[in-house]
C-alpha cells in the first residue's frame, strides 16, 4: 500500500506510471513561473503547481498531469492552465492512447483572478477538443484538497472519473457556501456532512464518478488502466445521443431527489437499506453492496 | 441593460424570446436567418434547474434545427451557493451545459455569446466562454469573485485588492481587461445588430484566446507556454 492522499504530485505520477517511464515536459529547471504572483508578494513555484509529461501506463502510451495541492491548493493560474492546455493539444498531435489528469485543486487561482478564469475555460475547451480527436481523458481524484470550482466542472467533461473514498468532487467549497449563505445552509466544520455531500462514495452512488478505489496509488493505477481500456472500446467524442442520455439522467436526478437535503436519504432511496454503514465500508465492500442493491444512474 | 431593450436593439426584424424564472429562450431574425436565443437575466444564480433548462434548449436546436446559429445572452451572478445544489452535483449539471454547447459548435452551429450585464465565474465558463466567440457591452462587468471574498481566501488585504482592481487587468472587473487578455473577442458599442450579424458570419471556430491575449498584451505567457509544451521546445523570451 502506498497512500495516494499523502503523496505529492511527482510521487503520484511516478508511481502511477510504469517504472522509469515518465518524462516531464517543461520541467522545473525551465523556471517558467507565474507572472502575476510577485505583485501580491506571493511565492512562486518553478512548475507553477502542475507536473506534466508522458509515460507508459501498463504499456499504454499516455500523457499525464498531476496538480500539486501543496502549492496554492493546486489552483489554476495562467502558466498552470497553459501547461495543461499544451499537454492536451500535444496529445492530439501525437495520438497517445489517453490523457490522465490527476486533479487536486480549488479551481481558479484567485491571485490571478481574471487570467485564472480564462485559463480554466481554456482547459475545459482543450479537454473537449482532445475528446473530439477520439483520445479519452481520464480524471483521478484522491488528494486532500479535493477537486473544486471550475476544475470540478472540467472533471465532469472527461470520459471517466476514478475517485478514492477520501476524494471530494464538487463546485463551491463548503467554506464558500457557509460564508455566502450562512452556517445553517452548510456547516463547513461538520466533516461528516462535507464528506457525505462531496465524497467519493456519494459521487459514485449518484453516477458522477465511474470507479471508486481505496487510497492506494496501485489501486488508482489499476483503475486507470481499466478505464483507458473501457474508453477505447468506443468513441471518446461527445455525441448527441450520449448528451441526451445525460440530460435525461440529470433531469431524473432532479425529479427524484430535488427536495432532499440529506445525502443518506438519497442513498436509501437508491436502494441502500442501511445507509448508516456506508461510511464504514472499504471500497471493495462498498462497490459489492452497490452492485447488489442499486441500479446506478449514468454509470458505465 | 434590460434584456427586452437589448433584444429590441439586436433584432429589428423581431423575436419570440420568453422569460421564465430568469431563463431566456426563443428565436430571432438576423440577416434573413432565424437564430436561437438562449440565456439568463436578472443576474440569475445558476442552479441546477436553470443549467438543465439551458442545456435542454441547446440540445433541441441541435436535434431539430441543423446549422441554426445560437446567441447566448449572459447575465449571471455565478453558480448558486447552496448545499442542496452541491449535493446533487451542480458541477455535473454545469459541465453538461458546457458539453451541449460544445456539441452544438462541433455540429456546425455558429455559437456567439454576449455579456450584456454581469458575468461571474462558473455561470460564465459553462455558457459565454464556451461560444465560438464571446462579446460584451461596455457597461458590463466580468469577474471571478467579489473582492471581499477574494481578500478572505487569498489573505491579501482588501485595500490592496481594491487598489489593484482600479487599473490592474488581472483584478479589475471591466470587459476591456478581458478583451486584452483574449477572453472577450470585442466590445460592442453603437450598432449592436450589425455587429451581431458580423459575428454570426465569422467562420472561426478555434479557441484563439491565448493567442489574442498575447497579441493584445494582456496575457503574455499563456500562448508561449502552450506552444512550448505542444512542440517540446522552450518558452520563448518576451
Amino acid at each position: 500500500m502506498s497512500s495516494y492522499l499523502e503523496a505529492n504530485a511527482r510521487e503520484r505520477i511516478q508511481r502511477l506510471l510504469d517504472p522509469r517511464s515518465f518524462e516531464e515536459f517543461l520541467p522545473p529547471s525551465e523556471r517558467i513561473v507565474s507572472p502575476h504572483l510577485a505583485q501580491l508578494d506571493a511565492p512562486v513555484a518553478f512548475d507553477d503547481g502542475v507536473v506534466i509529461g508522458q509515460g507508459l501506463l501498463n504499456g499504454q502510451r499516455v500523457f499525464a498531469a498531476a496538480q500539486e495541492g501543496g502549492f496554492m491548493g493546486g489552483a489554476v493560474g495562467e502558466v498552470h492552465g497553459a501547461k495543461l492546455v499544451g499537454l492536451l493539444q500535444r496529445a492530439v498531435v501525437e495520438r497517445v492512447d489517453a490523457v490522465i489528469l490527476l486533479l487536486e485543486t480549488g479551481g481558479v487561482r484567485l491571485h490571478e483572478a481574471n487570467a485564472g478564469l480564462i485559463a480554466v475555460s481554456e482547459v475545459m475547451r482543450a479537454v473537449l477538443q482532445t475528446r473530439a480527436a477520439d483520445i479519452p481523458v481520464i480524471v483521478l481524484i484522491g488528494g486532500s484538497n479535493g477537486c473544486f470550482g471550475g476544475m470540478g466542472i472540467v472533471a465532469r467533461c472527461a470520459n471517466f472519473i476514478v475517485m478514492s473514498e477520501e476524494g471530494r468532487l464538487a463546485m463551491s467549497g463548503p467554506e464558500v457556501i457557509e460564508t455566502a449563505s450562512g452556517v445553517e445552509e452548510f456547516d463547513s466544520r461538520d466533516r461528516a456532512l462535507v464528506w457525505r455531500t462531496t465524497g467519493g462514495k456519494h459521487r459514485y452512488l449518484l453516477g458522477d464518478c465511474q470507479a471508486i478505489v481505496t487510497d492506494d496509488i496501485d489501486a488508482f493505477r489499476q483503475a486507470a488502466t481499466e478505464a483507458v481500456h473501457a474508453c477505447r472500446q468506443g468513441s471518446a467524442a461527445l455525441t448527441l445521443a450520449a448528451l441526451e442520455a445525460e440530460q435525461a439522467m440529470l433531469a431524473a436526478r432532479l425529479q427524484d431527489f430535488g427536495t432532499q437535503d440529506e445525502p443518506m436519504e438519497i442513498w436509501r432511496r437508491l436502494g441502500i437499506d442501511n445507509p448508516d454503514i456506508v461510511p464504514m465500508l472499504e471500497a471493495t465492500e462498498f462497490t459489492a453492496l452497490v452492485e447488489r442493491s442499486v441500479d446506478r444512474q449514468g454509470a458505465k | 441593460m434590460e434584456w427586452k431593450q437589448l433584444a429590441d436593439n439586436l433584432f429589428s426584424a423581431g423575436h419570440t424570446i420568453n422569460e421564465t424564472d430568469h431563463f431566456l429562450s426563443g428565436t430571432a431574425e438576423v440577416d434573413g436567418h432565424t437564430i436561437a436565443v438562449i440565456g439568463t437575466t436578472n443576474h440569475a444564480p445558476i442552479g441546477i434547474e436553470i443549467a438543465l433548462a439551458q442545456a435542454q434548449a441547446v440540445l433541441k436546436v441541435v436535434r431539430e434545427h441543423p446549422q441554426r446559429g445560437i446567441l447566448l445572452l449572459v447575465d449571471t451572478q455565478g453558480q448558486r451557493l447552496r448545499h442542496r445544489d452541491e449535493m446533487l452535483g451542480i458541477n455535473s449539471y454545469m459541465a453538461h451545459l458546457g458539453k451541449c454547447i460544445e456539441l452544438a459548435r462541433r455540429s456546425g452551429h455558429k455559437v456567439v455569446a454576449l455579456v450584456y450585464d454581469q458575468a461571474l465565474s462558473g455561470g460564465f465558463i459553462t455558457s459565454g466562454m464556451m461560444a465560438d466567440a464571446c462579446y460584451a457591452l461596455p457597461e458590463s462587468t466580468i469577474r471571478v469573485m467579489g473582492l471581499p471574498a477574494m481578500a478572505r481566501i487569498t489573505k491579501v488585504p482588501l485595500e490592496r485588492l481594491t487598489e489593484l482592481a482600479k487599473d490592474n487587468p488581472v483584478f479589475a472587473p471591466g470587459p476591456d481587461n478581458y478583451r486584452r487578455m483574449g477572453g472577450i473577442e470585442a466590445i460592442w458599442e453603437d450598432d449592436l445588430a450589425t455587429q451581431l450579424a458580423d459575428a454570426l458570419r465569422d467562420p472561426n471556430t478555434v479557441d484563439q484566446r491565448a493567442a489574442l491575449g498575447l497579441a493584445r498584451g494582456g496575457r503574455k505567457l499563456s500562448q508561449k507556454v502552450v506552444e512550448a509544451v505542444r512542440s517540446g521546445t522552450h518558452v520563448r523570451p518576451a
